[in-house]
């Protein structure tokens, strides 16, 4: 009996922790893409390229120069920062005012763009994804061992979620980003300058997906594609959070991981479908509520 | 002869462009003779893209799992064959109301969202077909396709033989005929409500205008050839795997259609081809380069070209015609 007791914890703890690790590289991955499809009204399909560089520079920093950890995520989130500047000014800034299609389309595109100058770049192979010794250890929690890389992503998720509440709750510019989210036209009048909101923002959100790419490398190993092979999963928390709701893009993205951990751990053969279904469901219930008067 | 007379026959030869495709593709035979499964494969790409331009160019639902009706009619056409009912013709209708039957059900979901949600429901219905089809195995076979799938010679006199002649013309005709009912269902009452509907909807709705049943209809008609077109690509490949189901085949059929111009019947038939050959020749450089020349293609549609192909040669020949004009 108190084995048995002992045996479902011990699982709970497991799809808990793997879950929520999970659900964190998803939430900073995905939460760039709440924002500025919030601010913006703008679907992103080449979010994931951001990510997957992210990923892919920090692995190679650390396997083929050998740098630590740490400075290998710092440099791609500045190489991941800079890109991100040039394409918005050069692509993504005509495209605040176009229809739904063109967007998606043009960002396909770049998304393509992304998939051959990686394989370019880095070759078509998967890159290694071996975690640091500090990281790959086993940490004994009493009922199970849990890998430190795993309570390392949920405490860095944990601190991303208390900067950004921070960021967007209590700052001017949190202040002004909510504003243009609830009512562009009066943020502008008022004075806010949207435009370049809009623009840091975007780099912003690119940046937090190419941490979330350099963190995660080691759940969601780079490979060219990348951004089409996550690209599902990432419009899934973006969709079920909605618009720009920075809150409730960590507890969707935790739920998401929870769902999909849950799902696969509990029944391999049709765990996959279960995210789905939570999607279908979601999508299909915020409809019918928002339908009505 | 007179040159009036002339000019007049053919424009009476133009009240079926079907033909000039159907000519155009003869001439593709005759030039290319070496190619022709690869052909064949455009051919039925080419329905499949113009069952996407149905919904999305003229009914203007965007969607991103067009390929759950491909799929499904691929399987339907494999699986039909391997319980033992060969006859090509038949089986490729039946797969067709079979995909009809999927966007029937899919339908009522599906056309009362807008947008984000309607990309995302659509994009999620595609991949839980997907898993479906990958975890079915006693069913599809799953990584590992249906095999062992044979037809019967078409109309009992052509047989499939290696050099594809047989598959060439009967997908060639098939897509005539697609060709032929897309033209009329858009020129119809019917399809111009549908076009209506991607105006303005709430305008259609208020005009008194069924617009649920009307995107539905045309949904279904869209599904069904979809659905066709995997029958057909069963057919003629003997083989079904798991790609006709996913995400990927999908977004291609979407970059092809803008390649070749949205809300274009023929833009549906340009952008197959011009996508599929430039496929086919960068893949054999590279798996991963042809992505370069369509990622920057559909950067550049979308940026200078807003009709695709098909809208900038409207575009030139408008321009040559003014100048002319001027003159």
């Amino acid at each position: 009996m108190g084995g048995r007791l002992h045996d479902i914890a011990a699982s709970l703890i497991f799809i808990v922790l793997y879950g929520l690790s999970f659900g964190m590289v998803l939430f900073a991955i995905s939460i760039g893409l709440v924002i500025t499809m919030g601010l913006m009204r703008m679907v992103n399909m080449a979010h994931g390229f951001f990510a997957a560089l992210g990923a892919y520079v920090t692995v190679w920093l650390m396997f083929q120069e050998g740098a630590p950890m740490w400075l290998s995520v710092v440099a791609a989130c500045v190489v991941v920062t800079l890109l991100s500047v040039l394409i918005e000014r050069v692509l993504i800034r005509r495209l605040y005012t176009a229809a739904q299609l063109d967007q998606v389309l043009l960002t396909i595109g770049l998304a393509f763009l992304g998939v051959a100058f990686l394989n370019l770049l880095f070759g078509p192979d998967p890159q290694p994804s071996a975690l640091p010794a500090s990281l790959a250890a086993n940490v004994d929690l009493g009922i199970r061992t849990i890998q430190t890389y795993r309570l390392f992503v949920v405490a860095l998720g944990a601190c991303l979620m208390l900067g950004l509440w921070w960021l967007f709750d209590k700052t001017d510019f949190g202040a002004r980003i909510r504003a243009a989210v609830d009512n562009r036209r009066m943020a502008e009048a008022v004075g806010i300058d949207v435009d370049r909101l809009f623009a840091v923002t975007f780099v912003i959100g690119c940046c937090l997906a190419a941490l979330g790419g350099a963190v995660g490398y080691a759940m969601l190993p780079p490979e060219p594609m990348y951004p089409f092979k996550y690209l599902v999963i990432i419009l899934i928390v973006v969709a079920l959070t909605g618009f720009g709701n920075i809150k409730s893009g960590a507890f969707i993205a935790a739920a998401v991981g929870l769902v999909d951990t849950a799902g696969r751990f509990l029944a391999p053969t049709y765990g996959s479908f279960c995210v789905y279904f939570f999607l279908i469901g979601m999508m299909v219930w915020q409809n019918i509520r928002t339908a009505e008067p | 002869m007179t040159v009036g007379a002339t000019i007049t026959r053919l424009f009476k030869f133009c009240r079926f462009p079907e033909l000039w495709v159907a000519l155009l593709a003869g001439l593709c035979f005759l030039l290319f003779p070496e190619y022709l499964s690869f052909a064949t494969s455009v051919l039925v790409t080419a329905i499949f893209v113009l069952s996407l331009d149905l919904v999305l160019g003229f009914a203007g639902v965007v969607t991103l799992g067009h390929a759950l009706f491909f799929g499904c009619g691929a399987y339907a056409a494999g699986l039909i064959s391997i319980y033992g009912w060969n006859e090509p013709i038949s089986v490729a209708v039946a797969a067709a109301a079979v995909g009809a039957i999927v966007a029937l059900v899919t339908g009522p979901f599906v056309l009362r969202l807008r947008e984000l949600p309607l990309l995302m429901v659509t994009l999620a219905l595609g991949a839980i077909a997907f898993e479906a089809a990958n975890k079915a195995t006693w069913l599809t076979g799953g990584d590992d396709g249906l095999v062992g799938i044979e037809f019967k010679p078409v109309l009992g006199a052509f047989e499939w033989t290696l050099s594809s002649k047989t598959a060439y013309f009967y997908a060639l005709a098939w897509l005539c005929i697609c060709l032929y009912l897309a033209r009329r269902i858009v020129n119809s009452p019917f399809g111009l409500a549908v076009i209506g509907v991607r105006e303005n909807f709430r305008r259609m709705a208020l005009l008194g205008a069924p617009v649920q049943s009307h995107l539905l209809r045309i949904y279904m008609i869209s599904g069904a050839m979809a659905a066709l077109a995997g029958a057909l690509s069963t057919e003629t490949a003997r083989f079904v795997g798991l790609s006709v189901l996913s995400v990927e085949t999908s977004i291609a059929a979407l970059v092809m259609l803008v390649v070749g111009g949205v809300g274009r019947l023929y833009g549906a038939l340009i952008g197959t081809v011009a996508y599929m050959v430039v496929h086919h020749v960068a893949a054999q450089i590279n798996p991963y380069h042809w992505m370069f020349v369509i990622g920057g293609l559909l950067v550049a549609v979308v940026m200078y070209a807003r009709g695709g192909l098909l809208g900038l040669a409207e575009t030139l020949a408008g321009s040559v015609r003014r100048t002319r004009g001027a003159r």
